[in-house]
């Protein structure tokens, strides 16, 4: 039967393994050879939008890189998406909500009106735009354009 | 109660009472914001809210935790706590900090990150006030008779929890890093150290309440939180699948991510066969039912639900969605906020010398609580399936799909009711207790 310091010795043996593979493979997946957010297009204008984007808890709504508060749509892909819709006018769109000065409300649910300046839009949009070229292991392809719509989906969207 | 400085633990638990309270109310802003009602929109959007929301849950719980570490420590120790003014002076200084966050979120003073939104300021102030905290709860066990396994236990979850905080004031400019770090924080806490602390107050209150031998205890205490680090870990890796960083990830995490809910079930297994085996039965039945229920409620939403979408082939589709809310509420509510209710239900008699053991009142809170609960946790579930299949599946738009789905917020609306109602009585009952006296140190347990 096990005793007491085997018991304890199963405790700190098995953390100390586990936190070393652990701490092992954040070194190897963060490492320069396995980077797939194409770390060499984060430009100033993107981390000024992630700055925005922190500073006005936007993942309290909204999620990105499927992290958040799931009240307000998926922002990964969202220029994407808003291309599609839009006939390319996908950044437009979005720069008009984000310097919108009244909140805007598509079917009700209200956004905070933020009323950005130009330069700032368009950092966010930045932003945005490097999320969505990062390899997200076949996430990005569940909420993209390049995924599949049903034709009840499609029926519904356009109503 | 048997040293007087375990009286501080008092203030420490009605502090957590009424941030669960303010936690409820932010709750029932969100749910009606999501079926429609978002009329106090222009003073409490969403964003605030859920914040509040949120924040109010960790310090709450982490409150409850020092108030619990204050009342099991010296009786562990054998030692009257080194300093009762240092400690009122951290709880202060706690209040200070909660309470100005609060303040700050409603005027877009915070960070925006997840569960970590309290403002970098106010960050070093946690740090000074959780190194205050650990420097009087370790002098006090290390100057005292005895170092038990369950109070080692514990001060080493509160000691790691304290560290782990760390790696959330790193600042990087990609958000693939902010998040992956950030985990270290939210993830390590929550499926890792936060179960020491968890661990060490259950084997506290098992040895008090079923009389069953210290070593039988703490011998299974150090398989379980052994099992909790081998698998939490690594199984940290679950929240790496879709970020934005190695494929790797899909592999490790998906293995001993599916193997967490092993350590949630064996601390069940644990708790039950610890009450059967006892002898002692002692007369607080309440402080038994949270103990038991946080064992049991703990495998079904932490590891159960957890498990129900941490394969990555299932959590391609779920991440990001309400699925993750009815995991997140079930989870916090069986391990952590039932283990707090457990060890004010058992140390609130002994401190105020009031048996209110087996009150109706008491139990009606227990049951109206958990039926309430898991009754949102089924709306959050089904509403998150919904959401799986029209979106994720069938390609909805998002704001569509919110709108198809809202009438299952009106069922949520409705368990929190509930909820909230044996959350009040529960209240009715710690301030029935009245306050805590000296006179309870001559009263047998």
């Amino acid at each position: 039967m096990l005793s007491k310091k085997q018991a304890r010795a199963f405790f700190l043996g098995g953390t100390l393994v586990t936190f070393l593979v652990f701490i092992g493979l954040t070194v190897y997946s963060l490492s320069k050879g396995n980077d797939q957010t194409h770390q060499e297009n984060l430009t100033a204008e993107v981390v000024r939008g992630k700055e925005i984007w922190e500073s006005n808890n936007c993942m309290g709504c909204h999620t990105i890189l499927g992290e958040g508060a799931y009240y307000a749509p998926e922002l990964t892909k969202v220029v994407d998406r808003l291309n599609q819709r839009y006939d390319g006018n996908g950044e437009e769109v979005l720069k008009s909500i984000l310097m919108s000065p009244t909140p805007w409300q598509l079917h009700g649910r209200k956004m905070v009106a933020y009323g950005m300046s130009e330069n700032e839009a368009s950092d966010v949009v930045s932003f945005f735009k490097w999320i969505g070229n990062i390899d997200l292991n076949g996430f990005g392809e569940i909420v993209g354009i390049d995924r599949k719509v049903s034709p009840l989906a499609k029926e519904k969207n356009n109503n | 109660m048997k040293y007087k400085s375990q009286k501080v633990a008092y203030w420490f638990f009605a502090f957590s009472m009424l941030l669960l309270v303010l936690q409820i109310v932010y709750g029932f802003i969100m749910g009606f914001a999501r079926i429609g009602f978002d009329n106090l929109h222009e003073f409490i959007p969403f964003n605030v809210a859920r914040a509040v929301h949120t924040n109010l849950l960790v310090v709450w719980l982490l409150s409850g935790f020092m108030g619990a570490a204050y009342y099991i420590i010296p009786e562990e120790a054998q030692k009257e706590l080194v300093s009762v003014k240092l400690a009122y002076i951290q709880l202060i200084s706690l209040a200070i900090v909660a309470v100005t966050a609060v303040i700050g979120f409603h005027f877009n003073y915070w960070e925006g990150r997840k569960f970590l939104e309290i403002p970098r300021p106010l960050d070093y102030l946690v740090v000074v006030n959780v190194l205050l905290f650990l420097g009087l709860i370790l002098t006090t066990l290390f100057k005292g008779k005895q170092q038990t396994t369950t109070a080692l236990v514990l001060s080493m979850g509160l000691l790691f929890a304290a560290l782990l905080y760390l790696p959330g004031m790193l600042n990087f400019d990609s958000q693939v890093m902010d998040s992956f770090f950030r985990w270290w924080v939210v993830h390590l806490w929550v499926e890792g150290v936060w179960e020491l602390i968890m661990g060490g107050i259950l084997s506290f209150l098992l040895i008090k309440l079923t009389g069953v031998d210290r070593e039988v205890i703490e011998k299974w205490l150090y398989v379980i939180v052994g099992l909790t680090f081998l698998s939490g870990v690594l199984g940290t890796g679950h929240h790496y699948y879709y970020i934005g960083v190695n494929k790797i990830w899909l592999i490790v995490g998906g293995i001993f991510s599916a193997l967490e809910p092993l350590a949630f079930l064996a601390m069940a297994l644990f708790a039950v066969n610890m009450y059967r085996k006892g002898e002692k039965k002692h007369p607080n039945k309440l402080a038994l039912y949270w103990t038991l229920g946080a064992a049991i409620l703990s495998f079904v939403g932490a590891g159960l639900l957890g498990f129900a979408h941490t394969l990555p082939q299932v959590n391609i589709y779920t991440h990001g969605t309400l699925i993750t809310a009815m995991h997140g509420h079930l989870a916090f509510w069986g391990a952590y906020a039932m283990i707090v209710l457990a060890i004010i239900s058992y140390s609130l008699p002994n401190l105020t010398g009031r048996k209110l053991y087996d009150s109706s009142r008491g139990r009606m809170a227990f049951w109206l609580a958990n039926i309430g609960m898991i009754g949102m946790t089924v709306a959050f579930g089904v509403a998150g399936v919904a959401q799986v299949y029209l979106e994720r599946k069938f390609k909805m738009d998002f704001m569509v799909v919110q709108k198809e789905i809202a009438v299952h917020f009106v069922v949520l609306v409705l368990c929190a009711s509930v909820f909230t109602t044996g959350i009040i009585l529960y209240i009715i009952d710690f301030y029935k207790h009245g306050l805590p006296t000296d006179e309870a140190l001559e009263i047998k347990e």
